[in-house]
Formats: structure tokens, C-alpha cells, sequence
């Protein structure tokens, strides 16, 4: 197995090497956190107390856009992608991705469309200020001129996206190992094999909708004017036929971590495998139908209404089965709690929490009292932060030294942990609370009644953004001066990267595929 | 990866992703269409359909329908607009008629353009207009008043526990985009 | 051993505070009963869900807890080694098929009476724009704008104006809507511009406005009060700043304020046609100018006539403020089509019209001379040429 690999700038520019393109979407994605963690700040400052201190609403309305794009497209997803791209050859014994030149191009496809997105923070009128969801007309005819670099960036991300999950399904489908049979591949490859069918999906139908924009502002086209015959809720439909299999594109790859996580730390085999492969592909296909769930508001009928209704609830059975088998995972194991099972643990029950806030905002009558405010802020940020971040988080510490050799420290580890625990929780608990008593979303000032459980969340902010300094320090402390690795550096792990691959994997692996039995 | 058959399958596989992916690029410009499909035989979302006609309509004496007439007015419209009548009460299958006044008061040509809309939504399927100012755009010159006729008939079969319709006009201020229009089709 | 304990510490406190949060009633931490019988309805079936949560919760995450005091590996050296059982999968596929469905049928009931707008005795047509409501009640002749009333110093300067003794801020009007209780009053919604959302917690109605459509919703309000609620769909810049206030009265009292309100615009187009008569100098437009522009266009085009732009252009040295007086007086009369600028022609009076439209040409250094009278809107609405 070969190590040579070239050096400097061209390096990275030029690599097709699977291992260095995985690293370049994590510390990118890992930036990208940054700058968006950057607008939470901003936004969680004015928030701190009632009142306008800080900035004005139209900026605020530019941060609260940015921080959702930039979490959205450019933390969340390439750090997905960072992790398939590290890990799914590794696991089926192939030597690289099936499409190594496109993957080059899917990655550097990204700091082009994020510095174009981010750019349009300094021209005239100001970055994107109609929400990552840039409903119809506000966004339309009443945006302002950088929208269509929004547009522009948009296609940008999503054909990296599409590139990447092509790339996925080529690789997972014709360069398995021999032996490895589609049963028997680790389930973040499962999970990430979903993903990459949802993201060919519904990538495009996001490209249409935005395409669509672009022709109502400049060529004429009124798809979502009702002067011209259109419907500004016909916007809503397409947003969200793409909008909500996105949320699962989020999820899955974060649901495959734990699955491999859990097992290594409670010594023994994940339970209901099969069942698990199929609540995944269960959830993704009924991703396709309850997007309406975020419309009960718009006038919908009633008829409508209650399918999609339903239908949402459903999505609950599926994902019971997946904790469920976590929990059964555990049961009877032999724990131990080292930083990466702190963070699927936490995982675990803050995901689910997430969770019943869903199921709560799938009760349409209810939801009409919790649709557009804090509730819906709260639910979503318990099932990305707690749910897709530290499910990264995890995978981060737990494959850290294979990729790098080193390890991290544990100690730090665990002040991570417990300092990320205790702020997350601290930031988004109360807007439970804030939701529930009526407080709408995307507001930079509200009453009184609001403002101790703000104060809180913006403590709790403030504190989980140092916290990521910390994970930053921690992580880079392990790769200068960290302990060697083992191969097998957690002995209930199991898989081809563990059982084949010495720490650090070498720059070429699996030149000749391995044996699988 | 010099052999020939991995290749080949890889092909064959990125050939039918791309597939799906144009197929779903499409299908998102597809809903436009189907949406509006979709609205027509449902008459969710309360649009009306175009222009009907009038023909041997069996009228339901028994049953009385209310029909309120409700005006809006978009950003920068400068115009008044308002129905001579607020509400009506009919017999399903009847032909009638209700006038809307509409005044371009201020010191421009204005282009108008109305767009209907029904509550509760499914009535909207039941609501037939025979003669409307919403097909059409409609121009006023400055200081210009008109009364524009609504001819429309209920249709029989619309469902005994509808006793009541609203209808919506909202008018638009459409003078800048008929003039890119007309000036792309000359 | 330091770690199990602080596992569980962590966790339990984490319950206790979803616990305690969850038995609390109180408006700050919860959502509120209300004052209708589709909002109690919708609280119980709230309280409903979350009762069933926290039962879920304390079975799954007890199980968890138990793993991470006796299977972990020093009390439990050895791994069970089972990883599949059909029966147990079956069973915890069940049950949530079952509390789902329990869940669901009054889910059902609710929804089909929120939606049944049939029978209303009244109906109010509910028009969103940037940023204001609009209600015009069509059973009566009674129209007006609801603007936000909390004075901008307030939320500019909110620690010096004493804002924190305010506590309706930014969630108090200028008019509010009225309604009758006990009467089943029918909304009519649609937008001017953008999308808005109209909702007031206290009666459950949230529902789109939509630039072109119109929307139904209804409510019927059983104690009298006054009732707040927000725009809850972004709509740009002022989103957080047009709230929506309800006052329910007794049916006689609200009759009063049908008659009250008549006689208000009575007395208001007697009180604009006479200052249309009169013919205004510079210094009482200026005045009356300032204190309309500061109240009414300074949240967008600044104080000191600078904008925002492109969105909101500056007004000193604009070339509409310095240009024909027909165009300038159309803009703030009717609005722009596609902008934020919306037409303030039956938002103020005549006099305010005249006085705002001669104060923008004349301060900041404009120095047109232009003097706009009310007479001359007055000429302009009525659409002489």
C-alpha cells in the first residue's frame, strides 16, 4: 500500500484522493460552522435583551438568512459528505471513490459558491434577507439585487451535491469487495446510500425552483406572481417537495455514525440490523410525502390537511424502530463512555426530543399555534445540533485516529462533551418556551414576556460558540502532538477500517481489494 | 483502473443517474402544470377556472346561494376599485350579472389586471363566469371610470352544505410588465 | 465512577427541567389556554401530546439509564451477544402505531372545526401589507389601518425611554380590531404585498395572508379582553413590528363602537374638508410634515432622509423630492408597485398628505419652495387632471 503523495498548494488543488478531499470538506464544513456559528452570535446578541441595540432589522434579517444557508449547505451537508468520502471506500474495501476527477470538482465547486454567497454581504442592499426558505414574493419581487448571486450559488451547491451523491451510489453499488454483499455493509454506508438517492432526487427539484425565481425577476415569468396567473403557495410546494427530504439528508449519515459507534462501545453487534436498513429507507420514502406539513397555515384544504398530516406522524414509526434499536444495542452491552459515545448517546435522547417536538408540530390544529415561532426554531435546532452536529462530532473523535494516527485527548474530549451538553441545551430548551408563548420567528426585538428565557438562549449561545473553539483546539492539539494510535484504538469496533487498515490509514488503501467473508 | 468492465457498469449507472436527475429537474417545472391541474379538478386553492358557457342549465329553485363580492387593491395600484353590489343572493344553475366600478385616478395610463379568488376553495369549482374583466388585461387612461360586467351562474350540483361564497378580486398594477411583453413581441 | 454519576445527574436534571416546564401553566412557559373553545381545545390536545412524551421518555431514557448504571462494562464485563428479535421489534413497531392513532382522532376532530368557517353571524376582511394590518368590517361601514403604536424611541433607545415599564410593547396598535363575543365572527384574509400571517394565540387563528387569494378563517370569542397576537410569516423588514391586537366587547358594547366609529369618520371627513379648505403657510406644513414623516416614513427613508438604499432610496437631493410634484404626490399616494413603498393615500389624511409631501421637498436642504395643499390632494384622489 502506497503512502507517496505530492506536496504544497497543488496538492489539495489538484487531488483525487478520497482520504485529502474528505479532509478538505471537514475543515471547510468545519469554517463554514464557524461563519455561521458567527451570524448566531450576531442574532443571539440582539436577542439578549428586548430592545434594538445592535443592528438593524433588515441586517438581521440578513444574518437569520445567512446562518440558515450557510448551516444548511455549507456546514451541515459538505461535512456529511466530508465523512462519506473519508470513510465509505474504507469500509468496502475499495481503493477510492468510483469517480475520483469529480470528486475534486464536487469539493472545489463549494469555497466558489460560498464566497459568492458570502460576498453579497458587502453589495449594494446587502446579503439574502428573506430566509434560507426564500418564500415567494418576498423574495421574487421584493428582494434585493444580490439575490440572483443567491441563485447563482444555489445551483452552484446543489450541483456539487449531485455530484457527490452520484459519486456515492457508483462507488457503494460496483466497487464493494468481493464478499460484501449489499446485507452486510456497515450501516453509515446504508444510510449514506439513501441519502445520496434522496439528494439525486430532490437537488433538482431545488434547481427548478430557483431557476424559476430567476425567471420571474428578469425574463418574465410570473410562476409565482397571481398578477400573471401564478401562485405565491405554489413556491411553498416546490420549496418543500425539495425542503423536507433535505432535512433527512441532513439526518441519515448522522443516524449511520451512532449505528457504528454504539455497537463499538457497548461490545456488542447493533441490533435489528436488517430493520434498521429498512426504517431508513422507510423514513426517506416517506420524506417524499409530507412536505405540505409545513403549509397547514397557507389555506390549505382540509382534505390536504389531514393526509399530510398523517402522513408525518407516521414518519414517527420508523424512527422509533432506529432508537429503539439503539437503546436495544446498549441493553446488555458492556458500556464504556468515551467521547464518541457521550456524543451518540446524546445523540440518542436529544434527537428524540427533537422528535416529539415534531410530532407535536405534525398535529396540524396545534400547529397552528406553534407554526412560524420559537417552537418550530427549538424542534429543528434539537434535531440538527444535538442530532446532525454531534452525530459529526462523533465520528470526528471516533475515526480521528485512523485518519491522522493520533489520538485526542480524552480529558478534553469529555470538557467538550460536557460544555457542549450543557449549551445546547441551555440555548435551545427555553425556546420551547418562547414558542409556546408567542413569540414568532425572525424577529430582532419582542415584549417582555419574552425576555428571561432570551436571556438564556443567548447565554447559552455565547457559550456554545467558545465551545467550539475548544473542539477546534482540542482536535488540533491531537493531530500535532497527540498519543499514537492503535489500528484497533477502540476494541469493540468492528469493520474493514478497523480490522484491516493500520492508524493512520495510508494514502492508498485497498489497492488490492480485501476478502470479506 | 484499467479494466474494462468496472468502467462499463459505472457508466451504465451515472447514465441512469443522470436520468433521474434531468427526469426530476423537469418534474419540478412539471408541478407548475400539474398544480394547476390539480387546482382545476379540485378547485382547491380557490381558483376559478376561464370562461364558461351558458347552456341549459337546470336552475334549483329550492336553494339560495350567497355570493359576496370583495375588492383589493396590490401595492401601487392607483386606482378605485369596488363592486356596485356587496353580496347577491341566487339560485344555483341562474345566469346573473354584477357590475364593478373601477376608476384610474391618477395622472398615468394604467394597465389592471384582477385575479379572482374563492372562498370557501372548493366552491371555486362550482363558480362558472360566462363574462369576466379578470380573463383579461385592462387598460385605463388617466381619469378613466368604467363599470365592467361579471356575468357567472352556479352550477346546480354544487353540495348542499355550501350556502355561502366569497369572491375575491385583487387588482394589480401590471403596466411595466405588459410593456416588456409588448415590446418582447413586437 | 465520577462519570456515572455526573451521566446521571446530567440526565435526570435535563428530565426534571422538561418536567417541570412541561406542569407549569403559567403564559411564559406555555401556551395558553385561551378564550375560545377551539383554542382550549387545541391546549388540551397540546398538553395531551406532551403528557404522552414524557411517558415515552421516562420508559426509553429510563431503559438507557439503567444501561448506564448496570451493563456498563465494570459491572458488566461480559456483552450479551443477541442482535435480533422479531417479536420485540413487532412489538415496539405496535405500540407506536397505537399511541399514534390515539393521538390522531382528536387531531381529526379539531382540525374539522378550525376549518368550518359555515354559520358566521360576521364577517371583517383582513388585508396584510409592509407593515400594518387593515380591517374593514363588511357588515358595517367601518375601515381602518392598524398600525403598530409603540413609539420607535422606545425600541431604539429602550433601556433610557423606560420601554421595560411598557407592557404592551410592540404589541400595542393604533386602532384596535373589535368583535363582538359570543358571535361567530368569519375573517377574510389576503396581503398586499408580500405574505404576511394574522394570529392571535388567545383565539388559535393563524392563517396566511396572501398577496391574490383570499383565506378564511373564524373564531368566537368567549370572554371579553383584549387579545395580542404578531405577524407570523417574514415579510422584510418590520416582520417583528406589526402586531395584531383584538379587543372582544358585550355584544351592546361593541353596538356602541359601531355607532362610535361612524360618528369618528363623520367627524373626521367634515375635520378634512375643512383643512382642505384652508390654504396652509410653509411653517404649519413644515411642522405637521416633520412630526407625520418622523411618525410614518422615518422607519424606512430615516430621520434624516438618508434611506437604505437601494431598498429604501434616500430622499434628500431625490430626484422625486427635487422632480414633478404629479409623480411625487402619486408615489406617496398610491405606492410603488413591486416595492416596499405602499400607498399611504387612505392611511392619513389630506392635510398629513399635503404637509409630508412638502416637508420631504423641503428639508435636509431639498429647498424646492413647493407648497403641496390638502385642497390639492383632495384634486389629486379625486382623480381630476
Amino acid at each position: 500500500m502506497g503512502d507517496h503523495h505530492p506536496t504544497g498548494i497543488k496538492r489539495w488543488l489538484y487531488t483525487t484522493n478520497h482520504k485529502d478531499i474528505g479532509s478538505m470538506y471537514l475543515w471547510f464544513s468545519f469554517i463554514m460552522f464557524l461563519v455561521g456559528g458567527a451570524m448566531a452570535m450576531v442574532i443571539r446578541a440582539e436577542l439578549y435583551q428586548p430592545g434594538l441595540q445592535f443592528v438593524d432589522p433588515n441586517f438581521f434579517n440578513q444574518m437569520t438568512t445567512m446562518h440558515g444557508l450557510i448551516m444548511v449547505f455549507g456546514a451541515v451537508m459538505p461535512s456529511m459528505v466530508g465523512l462519506a468520502n473519508w470513510l465509505i471506500p474504507m469500509m468496502i474495501g475499495a481503493p477510492d471513490m468510483a469517480l475520483p476527477r469529480m470528486n475534486n470538482w464536487s469539493f472545489w465547486i463549494l469555497p466558489f459558491a460560498f464566497t459568492l454567497l458570502l460576498s453579497s454581504l458587502f453589495m449594494e442592499g446587502g446579503a439574502p434577507n428573506f430566509g434560507w426558505t426564500f418564500y415567494a414574493p418576498l423574495s421574487t419581487t421584493y428582494g434585493p439585487p444580490s439575490t440572483d448571486f443567491f441563485i447563482l450559488g444555489v445551483h452552484m451547491m446543489g450541483i456539487s451535491s449531485i455530484m457527490g451523491a452520484i459519486n456515492v451510489i457508483v462507488t457503494v453499488f460496483n466497487m464493494r469487495a468481493p464478499g460484501m454483499t449489499m446485507m452486510k455493509l456497515p450501516l453509515f454506508v446504508w444510510t449514506w446510500v439513501i441519502t445520496a438517492f434522496l439528494l439525486i432526487m430532490v437537488m433538482p427539484v431545488l434547481a427548478g425552483v430557483v431557476t424559476m425565481m430567476l425567471t420571474d425577476r428578469h425574463f418574465g415569468t410570473a410562476f409565482f406572481d397571481a398578477a400573471g396567473g401564478g401562485d405565491p403557495v405554489m413556491f411553498q410546494h416546490i420549496f418543500w417537495f425539495f425542503g423536507h427530504p433535505e432535512v433527512y439528508i441532513m439526518i441519515l449519515p448522522a443516524f449511520g455514525v451512532v449505528s457504528e459507534i454504539i455497537p463499538a462501545f457497548s461490545r456488542k453487534k447493533l441490533f435489528g440490523y436488517s430493520s434498521m436498513v429498512y426504517a431508513t429507507a422507510s423514513i426517506a420514502l416517506l420524506s417524499f410525502i409530507v412536505w405540505a406539513h409545513h403549509m397547514f397555515t397557507t389555506g390549505m384544504p382540509v382534505a390536504g390537511e389531514l393526509f399530510f398530516m398523517i402522513a408525518t406522524m407516521l414518519i414517527a414509526v420508523p424512527t422509533g424502530v432506529k432508537v429503539f434499536n439503539w437503546v436495544a444495542t446498549m441493553w446488555q452491552g458492556s458500556l464504556t463512555f468515551e467521547t464518541p459515545m457521550l456524543f451518540s448517546i446524546a445523540f440518542v435522547i436529544l434527537f428524540t426530543i427533537g422528535g416529539f417536538s415534531g410530532v407535536m408540530l405534525a398535529m396540524a390544529p396545534v400547529d397552528f399555534q406553534y407554526h412560524d415561532t420559537y417552537f418550530v426554531v427549538a424542534h429543528f435546532h434539537y434535531v440538527l445540533f444535538p442530532g446532525a452536529i454531534f452525530g459529526t462530532t462523533a465520528a470526528v473523535y471516533y475515526w480521528l485516529p485512523k485518519w491522522t494516527g493520533k489520538m485526542y485527548n480524552e480529558t478534553s474530549g469529555k470538557i467538550h462533551f460536557w460544555l457542549s451538553m450543557v449549551f445546547v441545551n441551555l440555548t435551545f430548551f427555553p425556546m420551547h418556551f418562547t414558542g409556546l408563548a408567542g413569540m414568532p420567528r425572525r424577529i430582532p426585538d419582542y415584549n417582555m414576556m419574552f425576555a428571561d428565557f432570551n436571556m438564556w438562549a443567548s447565554i447559552g449561545a455565547f457559550g456554545l460558540g467558545l465551545t467550539q473553539i475548544y473542539f477546534l483546539v482540542t482536535i488540533i492539539m491531537a493531530i500535532r502532538n497527540g498519543k499514537k494510535a492503535e489500528q484497533k484504538q477502540w476494541d469493540g469496533a468492528s469493520g474493514l477500517e478497523w480490522d484491516a487498515l493500520p492508524s493512520p490509514a495510508p494514502y492508498h488503501t485497498f489497492d488490492t481489494p480485501p476478502k470479506v467473508n | 483502473m484499467t479494466e474494462q468492465m468496472p468502467q462499463d457498469s459505472n457508466k451504465k449507472l451515472i447514465i441512469r443517474l443522470g436520468a433521474i436527475i434531468g427526469g426530476m429537474f423537469l418534474f419540478a417545472f412539471a408541478l407548475v402544470p400539474l398544480y394547476n391541474v390539480f387546482c382545476d379538478i379540485t378547485g382547491i386553492n380557490g381558483k376559478t377556472r376561464g370562461q364558461a358557457l351558458y347552456q341549459d342549465e337546470r336552475i334549483d329553485k329550492k336553494r339560495v346561494i350567497t355570493i359576496e363580492f370583495l375588492t383589493n387593491i396590490n401595492r401601487g395600484m392607483p386606482w378605485e376599485f369596488k363592486s356596485t353590489v356587496k353580496s347577491m343572493k341566487v339560485h344555483p344553475g341562474e345566469l346573473n350579472e354584477v357590475r364593478f366600478y373601477a376608476k384610474n385616478r391618477s395622472k398615468f395610463d394604467v394597465i389592471g389586471q384582477t385575479v379572482p379568488s374563492v372562498a370557501p376553495g372548493q366552491a371555486a369549482l362550482y363558480l362558472n363566469k360566462t363574462e369576466c374583466f379578470c380573463f383579461d388585461q385592462q387598460p385605463l387612461a388617466a381619469g378613466e371610470e368604467v363599470e365592467m360586467p361579471m356575468k357567472f351562474y352556479i352550477d346546480a350540483d354544487i353540495p348542499d352544505d355550501i350556502h355561502r361564497l366569497t369572491l375575491s378580486y385583487q387588482l394589480f398594477n401590471i403596466t411595466e410588465t405588459a410593456k416588456v411583453a409588448s415590446v418582447a413581441t413586437k | 465512577m465520577a462519570i456515572r454519576r455526573k451521566l446521571i445527574a446530567g440526565i435526570t436534571s435535563l428530565l426534571s427541567v422538561m418536567l417541570s416546564g412541561v406542569v407549569q401553566a403559567a403564559s411564559e412557559m406555555n401556551m395558553r389556554p385561551g378564550v375560545t373553545e377551539t383554542s382550549q381545545a387545541a391546549y388540551d390536545l397540546h398538553m395531551l401530546v406532551i403528557w404522552v412524551m414524557v411517558v415515552i421518555s421516562v420508559v426509553v431514557f429510563g431503559a438507557m439509564i439503567y444501561s448506564f448504571i448496570f451493563h456498563r462494562k465494570s459491572k458488566h464485563p461480559t456483552p450479551a451477544t443477541f442482535s435480533h428479535s422479531t417479536k420485540v421489534e413487532f412489538v415496539w413497531t405496535i405500540i407506536p402505531i397505537l399511541i399514534l392513532i390515539y393521538l390522531t382522532i382528536p387531531a381529526v376532530k379539531l382540525l374539522l372545526e378550525m376549518e368550518d368557517t359555515s354559520e358566521s353571524e360576521m364577517s371583517v376582511q383582513i388585508t396584510g401589507s409592509q407593515w400594518k394590518w387593515h380591517y374593514k368590517y363588511l357588515d358595517h361601514d367601518i375601515e381602518f389601518y392598524s398600525n403598530l403604536s409603540t413609539p420607535r424611541e422606545q425600541f431604539e433607545n429602550f433601556k433610557e425611554s423606560g420601554a421595560a415599564n411598557n407592557p404592551n410593547y410592540l404589541l400595542e396598535v393604533d386602532n384596535e380590531l373589535v368583535i363582538p363575543v359570543g358571535t361567530k365572527v368569519r375573517f377574510l384574509l389576503t396581503a398586499a404585498d408580500v405574505i404576511h400571517s394574522w394570529w392571535v394565540p388567545d383565539l388559535a387563528v393563524k392563517k396566511d395572508a396572501i398577496p391574490g387569494f383570499i383565506n378564511e378563517s373564524w373564531t368566537k370569542v368567549l370572554t371579553p379582553g383584549i387579545y395580542r397576537g404578531q405577524c407570523t410569516e417574514l415579510c422584510g423588514k418590520d416582520h417583528g413590528f406589526m402586531p395584531v391586537v383584538v379587543r372582544a366587547l358585550s355584544k351592546p358594547d361593541f353596538e356602541q363602537w359601531v355607532l362610535d366609529k361612524n360618528a369618528e369618520r363623520m367627524a373626521a371627513e367634515k375635520a378634512a374638508e375643512a383643512a382642505a379648505a384652508q390654504s396652509w403657510d410653509l411653517d404649519k406644513l413644515m411642522a405637521l410634515g416633520k412630526t407625520t414623516y418622523d411618525a410614518k416614513c422615518a422607519a424606512c427613508h430615516q430621520v434624516s432622509g438618508l434611506g437604505l438604499p437601494p431598498t429604501f432610496p434616500a430622499l434628500k437631493d431625490s430626484p422625486i423630492a427635487l422632480g414633478a410634484i404629479d409623480a411625487h404626490i402619486e408615489i406617496v399616494v398610491d405606492g410603488t408597485q413591486g416595492t416596499s413603498m405602499a400607498g399611504y393615500g387612505s392611511q392619513l389624511t389630506d392635510a398629513e398628505l399635503a404637509a409630508v409631501i412638502t416637508y420631504e421637498r423641503n428639508a435636509w436642504g431639498n429647498n424646492t419652495g413647493d407648497l403641496v395643499q390638502p385642497a390639492d390632494i383632495q384634486a389629486f384622489k379625486a382623480g381630476n387632471k
